[in-house]
């Protein structure tokens, strides 16, 4: 589903933030991206969701190669795959409702449809209750909920996590892994960047180590 | 998400700054008034123009000493002359009647010892060409007994050249509006991206293209600038309306019957689709400049 092929990356400015990486997530996986902060692993999600453009190797998401996608068509791709933003980039002038609205108008749903999915979408993050209350007023766990609703409400393939649990405490984050495990559960690919490495021993799945952009064996 | 829904939270989003909107329909209102009223103005001189110019005519006054065989050869001589179509006469004594009649100064024409107006030929040429109504005009000025020829059409043909200047005058002032129009929206819209960067950037993250995300801007832009094109409309159909209840004082004055023809249907349609255009313009220009540079980044 995700293959990376000697990928790397740099910034303007000389800074290398991936090199020489490589691997592969198969279809229906649950992967971990572990390493320190700087290790370059957000940058390696930001390389998926064509947020970035690798200057070396290749990276094909489906099998589309996406660094020599035509910036029309990176729309599309994108609405593949679930972002969940390590700052939750909510909208803060709309209900949590509106928020989980906007990627079905994107995509062009009729009303009523958007609504019904959007709701379940909460309700599976168990904000169903606080549909209309505006994300500045919800705690960070639920806005990291919210996020996740957002992100899951048009069903990607793909769901693409960085630092999903990082400010939250051991209850809120054990929640959250639940919740990942449970699309894990139904087929979708999850590629979640953490450096609570603890946690992901826990969890029991592969993991992908980065160190300064490099990827350990 | 369907287009009445965009464009009602494109009203919505208008109305939660209701004076600053309005402000901006006012102003484009009054730029786009500048242009469009020249224009009515211009149409109306047309009219005027055609309805005078298509029939020009030379006025012969004859001396005041001339006798009545005098008139008779004068009479004879036009009849025959092969560039005129047919001739009026009007006597002084006619002529003085109608002034009494018309200008209301019985008083002082009955007050005259003698009768002050020539007797007075009018000449109806075959041909409207200017060059040869004034060498027709020089060749009367020769003959004996004519005290004056006036072509009456000269004025006309001013007008024609002073509404050709005007039209030049319409097209820069028009030109120039619609640049004025354009960089208004523009300059809205582009507060409005700041406003909504957020919104665009997560759109954009979660898959909505460059048409998403531009079309309720678009569709700011054409409400407005069709709100100010209504403005405009308004604003001379207002000023019409007013100068035509003095000018009907003015005209029964001049008894000429002369009014203000105000914008047709098609011309006010013209208007409003040319300012929904002007503003769906500004707003395209800004919009994709802003994902321009943020492609860029």
């Amino acid at each position: 589903m995700i293959r990376f092929d000697h990928v790397s990356k740099r910034y303007p400015g000389g800074y290398e933030a991936l090199h020489d990486v490589s691997f592969e997530v198969a279809e229906g996986e649950m992967v971990f991206l572990t390493g320190h902060s700087g290790a370059g692993k957000s940058t390696l999600l930001k390389l998926i969701a064509a947020i970035e453009r690798p200057n070396g190797g290749s990276v094909l998401v489906n099998g589309q190669n996406v660094g020599a996608l035509r910036s029309a068509a990176i729309p599309f791709l994108r609405r593949n795959i679930g972002l969940i933003f390590q700052d939750h980039k909510l909208l803060f002038d709309r209900s949590a409702l509106d928020n989980v609205l906007l990627p079905l108008q994107i995509c062009g749903f009729g009303h009523r449809d958007s609504l019904q999915r959007a709701r379940a979408a909460l309700d599976k993050v168990g904000l169903l209750a606080r549909e209309k209350v505006r994300p500045v007023a919800l705690s960070g766990g639920e806005q990291q909920r919210l996020c996740i609703a957002r992100a899951i409400v048009n069903r990607p393939a793909i769901l693409l996590a960085d630092e999903p649990t990082g400010n939250l405490d051991a209850d809120y984050a054990a929640a959250i892994m639940d919740i990942f495990d449970s699309f894990h559960q139904v087929g979708t690919t999850l590629l979640i960047a953490t450096h609570d490495e603890a946690g992901v021993r826990r969890f029991g799945k592969r993991s992908l180590a980065l160190a300064q952009g490099r990827m350990l064996a | 998400m369907s287009h009445l829904r965009i464009l009602l939270a494109v009203m919505r989003r208008a109305l939660t700054a209701p004076l600053g909107t309005l402000l901006n329909i006012l102003v484009i209102g009054i730029a786009l008034s500048l242009p469009v009223g020249l224009y009515v103005l211009v149409q109306n001189g047309q009219a005027l123009v055609s309805r005078y110019a298509a029939a020009p005519q030379l006025s012969l006054f004859m001396k005041l000493d001339s006798r009545s065989d005098d008139i008779v050869q004068i009479r004879k001589r036009l009849e025959q002359h092969p560039a005129v179509s047919h001739i009026e006469f009007v006597s002084r004594a006619q002529a003085l009647e109608q002034l009494r009649q018309d200008s209301g100064l019985g008083d002082v024409i009955g007050g005259l010892d003698h009768n002050p107006l020539p007797d007075t030929f009018i000449v109806y040429p075959r041909q409207r060409d200017a060059k040869q109504l004034e060498t027709l005009r020089d060749e009367f000025r020769r003959w004996p007994k004519l005290a004056h020829v006036q072509l009456d059409s000269e004025w006309a043909r001013r007008l024609e050249a002073l509404l050709d200047f005007s039209r030049m005058l319409l097209l820069l002032l028009a030109t120039l509006l619609a640049i004025a129009l354009v960089a208004i929206t523009f300059n809205t819209i582009r507060l409005q991206i700041l406003t909504r960067r957020e919104e665009i950037e997560v759109s954009q993250l979660i898959g909505a293209t460059p048409g998403f995300i531009r079309r309720p801007f678009l569709y700011f832009g054409s409400l407005q600038g069709l709100l100010g094109g209504l403005t405009a409309w308004g604003i001379i159909a207002t000023s019409t309306h007013l100068l035509n209840s003095s000018l009907a004082d003015l005209s029964r004055l001049y008894a000429s019957g002369f009014s203000l023809l105000p914008l047709t249907m098609a011309d006010s349609l013209a208007l409003l689709g040319f300012a929904a255009f002007l503003g769906w313009f500004g707003a395209w220009l800004s919009v994709s400049q802003h994902l321009r540079r943020n492609a860029s980044q």
